[in-house]
């Protein structure tokens, strides 16, 4: 075992950003597995693109890991059922966001046994990895559910020398990504080797915030491991400073690269990938099991026990509360994800996705009152994009859609920094994605 | 059926500081000087603060009730423009013209353009400027803290005060604006609260000292004989009036230390603080529009 280098400060750090009370109270707290729920609802779109087509149908009897839709296109992921039993119905439901999707509905029968016919997936040459990554089913567990696969099959024209490992974690309370350091270790340290071999990658820079020392140290072992002749693997310890951990932000922290609006991370050399992304496909390298079930944090205001669990994919919300012995009584609002990114679900009959990293159960405090805004400039100086989102609510009240393109708006990634900020408490974030859908609809 | 969840767009926290809080954070900053301008020119002074404070209030309050607005007098800006007022008068000041000067600030300046936010002016620094023109001798009544007996301020005419006495405030002038040291530690703990940058200041005054050694002008006097500081610290850092980027800022608070010392050398006013703000004012949408900044990554070629 060689001596790994010392751990690797930022190239650049980005202008704006904040630091925000990180929550993070279930890190020490080891996952538990959750029982099989009784019925799983497992969405067919849970990632970006087209939806899955179902390729099983009422009756029929699945295993976990058995493939129940096929991937819908390219850019588009299958799904396989989480438990093992019958499926029940395949229907379109509105309990996700508000939309109708569909549905497959799978009773189950307890035994959660494994589908039969799963073996280790055989990697020979380069474009397996990402075969194996869309057999795995395996979208961006980051929180965007790109699908794996895309991100790993670049075009011929491009040379990717950096493969980011993204442990960053900003996002206040979710310690998932930590706890798959922590307890998937190995899982990280050899899917890292094997995809910088697989895939020819020079440089491997693995990013964690400076709030998680014991993930920088475990994480070292992956630089100090004896696959690493060259050392060409590394740690880089970056700022606590949301929000750190998006694509552009740990793009340009680990390699000095900006990435403009509209281009992928492949078009400035890098792939990113999250940590939990790498173990999940390591996993299905060595076992054949694709992604069925998902570490999450439950935490938030209104939970008194915050837990890490690992969750079937398509349980309900409801009954991971229950099993984390939360009253719903408490509950004001439910977000998948982080409270700075997360989405707020319509109600408690929404389902574990494969994207989601945490549950909040949040309840809510005494809003501020909204004053007119007083141009403290705050949100142009927290933006990390530098954007200046006063101005394009300006321009949007007004109906200035010209002014609105050259205010740019379509690199703004909607972090929150805007409206976290705001001392008049306006719905800047909101602003930015109403203005983006505006200069949509004009074009 | 299941509980009612509410869903509203991320982000689902915010931070704590608020608008109010800022008002009170200016007001908590302007306090030590409005209290020793109390202390050094008497009761008058006190009259006139609190004249200002509760006209200025009551406009706004008024002006709200007779358009059936949501009243905003809780977020402390009404406070906040009468108070500044009121600092900027002499204590001689009528109270009669004190309270002109508040309407014309809460309901001309601030409320006919759309209230907190949409000024193109700082409403105090024009109400003032409007009771200067409109009331030229009683607003120009100063006293001297010493013997309470007529006096011009330090800039009128030629004194014989010591540099201590001009820093820590005994000499005639405004209310608000004679302790240089109290304003200075205001602005102090506005920058340590991160509710101003130093920028406009720091450029204002800077330029102002600068100009003025080139002039071989006396230092003491064009720093801390006037309302420099009370102007540089609380009026041209308004965050309504003044620019939103850091260059924007740079060039307002120059600009602004250019037309001071202009006015002050060339014109036939005594002072130029009030007249430089304001003209920055009317540029400051323009000084926004120049110096923003492009965004993380425009204009990248895409490396390979």
């Amino acid at each position: 075992m060689k001596f790994p280098e010392s751990i690797l400060r930022p190239v650049k750090l980005i202008r704006g950003g904040m630091h925000l009370d990180h929550q993070k109270n279930t890190a020490e707290v080891e996952s538990v597995v959750m029982p099989a729920p009784k019925t799983v609802y497992i969405p067919l779109s849970q990632h970006i693109g087209a939806p899955a087509n179902p390729i099983v149908k009422k009756g029929d009897n699945v295993f976990v890991g058995t493939v129940i839709a096929e991937a819908g296109g390219f850019v588009s992921a299958p799904i396989h059922s989480s438990v093992s039993g019958t499926v029940a119905d395949i229907k379109d439901l509105t309990i996700g966001n508000g939309t109708l999707q569909k549905y497959v509905v799978i009773d189950s029968d307890g035994k959660m046994e494994k589908d039969p016919e799963l073996k280790p997936f055989e990697i020979k040459d380069y474009s397996d990895i990402a075969e194996a990554a869309k057999q795995c089913g395996l979208v961006g567990l980051g929180g965007a559910g790109f699908p794996t696969h895309v991100k790993l099959s670049p075009s011929k024209d491009v040379k990717i020398d950096t493969l980011v490992i993204n442990a960053a974690e900003c996002e206040p309370y979710i310690t998932s990504d930590y706890r798959e350091c922590v307890e998937g270790l190995n899982d990280v340290i050899d899917g890292v080797y094997l995809i910088k071999e697989k895939l020819g990658i020079e440089k491997v820079i693995i990013g964690v915030e400076s709030n998680k020392p014991r993930a920088i140290e475990l994480l070292m072992q992956v630089a100090a491991d004896h696959r690493d002749s060259d050392d060409s693997v590394k740690i880089m310890k970056l700022p606590s400073k949301y929000p750190q951990g998006a694509e552009k932000v740990i793009i340009y922290s680990a390699t000095g690269r900006k990435l403009p609006a509209g281009k992928l991370p492949s078009d400035v050399g890098c792939i990113v990938m999250n940590v939990t992304s790498v173990a999940t496909l390591y996993r299905f390298i060595q076992t054949g099991m694709p992604l069925v079930a998902k570490r999450i944090t439950v935490d938030g205001t209104a939970v008194d026990e915050p837990k890490n669990l690992i969750v079937p994919i398509g349980t309900p919300i409801k009954e991971i509360l229950d099993f984390v012995g939360v009253d719903m009584e408490n509950v004001d609002r439910i977000l998948m994800g982080g409270p700075m990114m997360g989405n707020p679900v319509v109600s408690d009959q929404s389902v574990l996705e494969k994207r989601n990293n945490a549950i909040l159960a949040m309840r809510d405090k005494k809003p501020q009152p909204q004053t007119a805004c007083i141009r403290c400039g705050r949100c142009a100086d927290t933006c990390p994009m530098t954007l200046y989102p006063a101005m394009v609510e300006t321009s949007l009240r007004v109906g200035d859609t010209q002014k609105l393109g050259e205010l740019n708006i379509n690199y703004c990634m909607e972090c929150g920094c805007c409206s976290y900020v705001c001392p008049a408490k306006r719905d800047l974030t909101q602003v930015m994605r109403t203005a983006k859908a505006e200069l949509r609809r004009q074009k | 059926m299941s509980k009612l969840l509410k869903v509203t767009s991320s982000p689902h926290i915010r931070h704590e500081d608020s608008t109010r809080g800022i008002m009170l954070d200016v007001i908590i900053a302007l306090l030590p000087a409005a209290v020793y301008g109390c202390i050094l020119f008497g009761l008058s002074a006190a009259l006139v603060l609190i004249t200002t404070v509760i006209t200025a209030v009551a406009a706004e309050a008024l002006w709200n009730l007779a358009l059936k607005r949501q009243q905003t007098i809780g977020d402390f800006s009404a406070v906040l423009t009468g108070l500044l007022l009121g600092m900027n008068l002499s204590s001689q000041t009528p109270l009669w013209i004190a309270a002109i000067g508040s309407v014309v600030a809460i309901i001309v300046v601030k409320q006919m353009f759309g209230g907190l936010g949409f000024n193109f002016a700082n409403p105090a620094m024009t109400a003032r400027i409007v009771l200067l023109v409109s009331f030229a001798g009683q607003m120009s009544n100063y006293v001297s803290p010493i013997d309470v007996v007529s006096s011009a301020t330090p800039l009128a005419k030629e004194t014989t005060f010591t540099l201590k006495q001009m820093f820590f405030g005994m000499h005639a002038g405004s209310i608000g604006e004679t302790s240089s040291f109290l304003l200075i530690i205001g602005g102090v703990y506005l920058m340590l609260r991160r509710v101003i940058k130093p920028i406009i200041p720091v450029a204002f005054i800077g330029t102002v000292a600068l100009a003025t050694l080139i002039a071989g002008g006396d230092l003491k006097l064009a720093l801390f004989g006037g309302g420099l500081m009370l102007g540089a610290i609380f009026m041209a850092t308004d965050y309504v009036t003044s620019p939103t980027t850091d260059l924007g800022k740079l060039i307002f608070g120059v600009g602004c230390g250019l037309i001071t010392f202009v006015i002050r050398q060339f014109g036939s006013l005594p002072e130029g603080v009030s007249y430089a703000i304001l003209l920055m004012n009317i540029l400051t949408p323009h000084i926004n529009r120049f110096t923003l900044s492009k965004p993380f990554g425009a204009g990248e070629v895409a490396k390979q």
